[in-house]
């Protein structure tokens, strides 16, 4: 791993690099059956019954100052979370599964409020296409326009366009402090008040806040709206991830536990989702779509993105 | 006026907007042939739509007869993303210029395609609320132009570019079908189509209505003017403050030319002897903004800054900014004429690549001015020059294409903000091969297989499989 922090010669973020073995993954892939991936298998995992293959594990090059890391997709978001830490900087992916799992999955972690959302993070992917090929989309850079955006339509794909192989992500730097607090005051006064928390989260009668940056200011705002110091989150309900605009969370069923995202619209809740409807248009774009990136439909057979949507 | 296919398709437009909305004057189409690029295409009529209706009217009117369209905001692109090609029909947007709705408690706005940037934040000024992309060009720009090309500007640095602004964009579809893509909600089902759609350079349909989001104006802001003698510390000084695990609000550079230029115009008191100067900007509670500026202080004396001036108030704070602003006004003073690039880089290697800038700009007996966007390696080299002398736009592209060749060859990109539209197309294979601009021709083929929306911008011919366009003429001029 190189964590220097300056480049010499040829950048390492150049086409055409591959100490990862992204062709290698290409051969496995192949052009013809049915093929799955999986990741640590932390969110469905891989197609049951159909040939698996998996993504490259390891951290090719961490860059402080340019704020940016280059890995293979297959690597534990846990081993990128040190490997950052060592150098004072994180990413806003979920801590739980590889880097690839949680891309392909797209959800954000419980941090989004302030860190936004895990399809911001992406700025390059390498993905091995239903033909066999790498393909390269976005650039090394953390501001690139150049093109069309591939590597938004791959993040929340679960796998079903491509499977990524080498990510580029947007690293952020670590908070100097940061200090979780609980509240009775009602959520959306905090929200409103705080000046941009990382988190709130409310479960219908208590509330926890993560604030993060200067001591004295994140002091300053617990002392001003009585907020006490608390522990963080413990687990969080499973049996539904629910997205809604975020002003309807003030209108939630009373019934089952949940943990709201406030300021956000995630609701962590024991019940499933309610149905949701998708335009016929959208549908429409969805099937033209796969149908381009992956015509015999080989790539992870049988996952559908609008899977319990109607 | 012409008679046969086009009178039809001007009789079906006329059905579809009262009939002073469809313009086919020779003045009219004069002016929207072209962008603030130099490059011109041809168009037989112009339309001025106001509702999302009348925009799939026009739409679907336009694909009937077989002509493909152009949707354009404000025309200040500066790719040739609005220049319409094989006749298009230009879709203007700028009668949909209102603010629909804004929501204070989610920090949302529903907003039409032709509201203009700067207008957008000023009318949710007394909320508090602002919309974060400020590209310089905010006071004439519309947001529609912004989405198509995920427009970036000073305080992107922080805030992240319009990708990360736009919730939900309601968009007529290339065959007039009119669908709403993403959501109020943060995960909607499916492909993150909005995400798709921002940065399409109007290629995937035209947007109508834009959910925007709005972010809180901070508490406390530090502005700081640091001025160097040697460019090589200026640009090592934004790496070292990146590096030391800061992001500013904005870190925006100017060199001597552009100092100079500025300062002859608007009288702001800048360092005009220094090689480079440097904006630097710190939001957010103020004991953290305090202990910012003190570590970027002390990164740049590290640096041997010479000069650091930081704004004593909201009028001193203005005035700086006015003169990053006031660069495209200024150099009016030095040439006529100017042509502005857009490249980024790594930041550690911004000292390599402007070395190369000047160098190149010097080869070709130009005059180079940088102003840019610094902190996120956005190099903005500007030529000057003057068009009426002999042989100089043969230099100015030459220029032009080596600055964009060098930066790329540093590991950097085509285009930072401004896009690729016609300007960049035939140089996406420096940063693409064959198989990445397939997949990226088949997503432009899912949305819009009788390829209506915009021809021919973007993908170079030949990008989809036996895909074989003739090159457009004036591509580089
Ligand atoms: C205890 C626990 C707690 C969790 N908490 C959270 C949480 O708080 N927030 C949250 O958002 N998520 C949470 N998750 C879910 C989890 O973080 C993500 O879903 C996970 O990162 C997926 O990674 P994985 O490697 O395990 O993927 P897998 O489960 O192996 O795969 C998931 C899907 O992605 C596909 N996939 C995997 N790798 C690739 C690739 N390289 N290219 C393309 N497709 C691929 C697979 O085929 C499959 O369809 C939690 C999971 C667990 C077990
Ligand atoms: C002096 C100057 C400074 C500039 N500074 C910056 C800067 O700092 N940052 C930056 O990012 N840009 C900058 N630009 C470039 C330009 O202002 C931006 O690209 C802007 O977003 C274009 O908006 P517009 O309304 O003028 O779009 P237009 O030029 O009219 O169109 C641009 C593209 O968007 C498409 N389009 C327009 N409206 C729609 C719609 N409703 N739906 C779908 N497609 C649409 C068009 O087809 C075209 O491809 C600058 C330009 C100038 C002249």
């Amino acid at each position: 791993m190189d964590l220097s922090s300056h480049d010499h010669g040829l950048p390492d973020d150049g086409a055409g690099a591959d100490g990862l073995g992204l062709a290698e993954l290409a051969e496995e892939v192949g052009v013809a059956d049915p093929v799955t991936i999986a990741g640590l298998a932390t969110r469905g995992g891989p197609v049951p019954g159909v040939r698996p293959v998996m993504a490259p594990v390891g951290i090719v090059s961490i860059r402080a100052d340019e704020m940016t890391v280059r890995c293979g997709a297959g690597t534990p978001v846990s081993e990128l979370d040190d490997a950052l830490a060592a150098v004072g900087q994180s990413v806003a992916i979920p801590p739980t599964g590889t880097v690839g799992g949680a891309l392909a999955v797209g959800h954000s972690g419980l941090r989004r409020l302030g860190y936004g959302p895990i399809r911001d993070t992406v700025l390059q992917v390498r993905y091995v296409s239903a033909a066999g090929e790498v393909v390269t989309a976005g650039g090394p850079t953390v501001k690139n326009v150049s093109g069309f955006d591939l590597c938004r339509l791959l993040v929340g794909s679960r796998g079903t366009l491509g499977f990524l192989a080498e990510v580029i992500l947007r690293t952020r730097p670590r908070a100097r402090y940061e200090q979780w607090f609980t509240s009775t005051a009602d959520p959306w006064d905090l929200v409103a008040t705080l000046y941009r928390p990382t988190s709130v989260l409310w479960d219908g009668e208590r509330t926890l806040v993560l604030l993060e940056g200067d001591r004295r200011d994140v002091d300053d705002q617990a002392r001003l709206l009585g907020l006490s110091p608390a522990d963080p989150p413990g687990s969080l309900p499973t049996g539904g991830r629910w997205s809604l605009p975020p002003n309807e969370l003030q209108r939630l069923p009373p019934t089952g536990r949940f943990v709201a995202e406030i300021g956000v619209g995630i609701v962590h809740h024991e019940h499933p989702p309610p149905d949701r409807q998708v335009d016929p248009a959208v549908s429409e774009l969805h099937r033209r779509i796969k149908q381009r990136f992956d015509p015999t439909g080989r790539l992870n057979p049988g996952v559908s993105v609008l899977d319990g949507v109607g | 006026m012409s008679t046969g296919p086009s009178s039809a398709l001007f009789d079906d437009l006329r059905a579809v907007l009262d009939t002073d909305r469809v313009r086919t004057g020779a003045t009219e189409l004069g002016l929207y042939r072209k962008d603030a690029s130099n490059m011109e295409g041809t168009t037989s009529v112009v339309c001025l739509p106001r509702t999302t209706d009348e925009v799939a009217g026009c739409v679907r009117a336009a694909v009937r007869h077989g002509v493909p369209f152009v949707a354009r905001g404000s025309g200040t692109g500066l790719a040739g993303g609005a220049v319409p090609l094989d006749g298009a029909v230009v879709i203007v947007t700028s009668k949909m210029d209102r603010v629909l709705s804004v929501d204070r408690v989610a920090r949302t706005a529903w907003v039409e395609p032709g509201v203009l940037n700067l207008d957008l934040s000023r009318q949710v000024a007394h909320l508090g609320l602002h919309f974060a992309p400020d590209p310089s060009s905010q006071q004439t720009c519309s947001i529609g132009g912004n989405v198509a090309n995920n427009a970036g500007g000073p305080h992107c640095l922080a805030e992240g570019v319009t990708a990360s602004h736009v919730l939900a964009v309601e968009v007529v579809l290339p065959d007039g079908t009119v669908t709403v893509l993403g959501g109020e909600d943060p995960e909607p089902p499916g492909y993150d189509l909005r995400g798709v759609f921002v940065g399409s350079e109007g290629m995937f349909g035209i947007a109508t209505r834009i959910c925007v989001r709005l972010v809180p104006d901070p508490p406390a802001i530090r502005t700081l003017l640091l001025d160097f003698l040697d460019v090589d510390d200026g640009a090592r000084t934004v790496s070292d403050i990146i590096a030391a695990g800061m992001v500013p609000a904005a870190v925006e550079m100017m060199d001597q030319l552009c100092l100079e230029a500025v300062e002859g115009y608007i009288h702001a008191g800048l360092p005009v002897d220094a090689a480079v100067a440097l904006l630097v900007e710190v939001v957010g509670l103020p004991h953290g903004v305090e202990a910012d500026v003190e570590r970027i202080t002390r990164i740049a004396r590290e640096r041997g800054v010479r000069d650091i001036r930081i704004a004593a108030d909201e009028t001193e704070r203005a005035l700086l900014w006015k003169g990053r602003k006031s660069a495209f006004g200024a150099i009016a003073r030095i040439k006529p004429n100017y042509y502005l690039h857009d490249t980024v880089v790594p930041r550690s290697r911004l000292p390599a690549v402007l070395a190369q800038v000047y160098e190149i700009a010097a080869r070709h007996q130009l005059l180079v001015l940088n102003v840019f966007h610094a902190g996120d390696g956005n190099l903005h080299p500007l030529l000057v020059f003057d068009k009426r002398e002999p042989g100089v736009m043969e230099r100015v592209h030459a220029a032009g294409e080596e600055i964009v060749r060098a930066s790329v060859a540093a590991g950097g990109v085509l285009s930072g903000e401004h896009g690729i539209g016609l300007e960049k197309r035939d140089l996406m294979g420096l940063m693409f091969g064959p198989v990445d601009l397939a997949a990226q021709a088949a997503l432009r083929d899912a949305f819009d297989p009788a390829g209506m929306a915009n021809p021919r911008k973007v993908l170079p011919s030949g990008s989809a499989c036996g895909d074989l366009q003739a090159v457009p003429e004036g591509a580089w001029i």
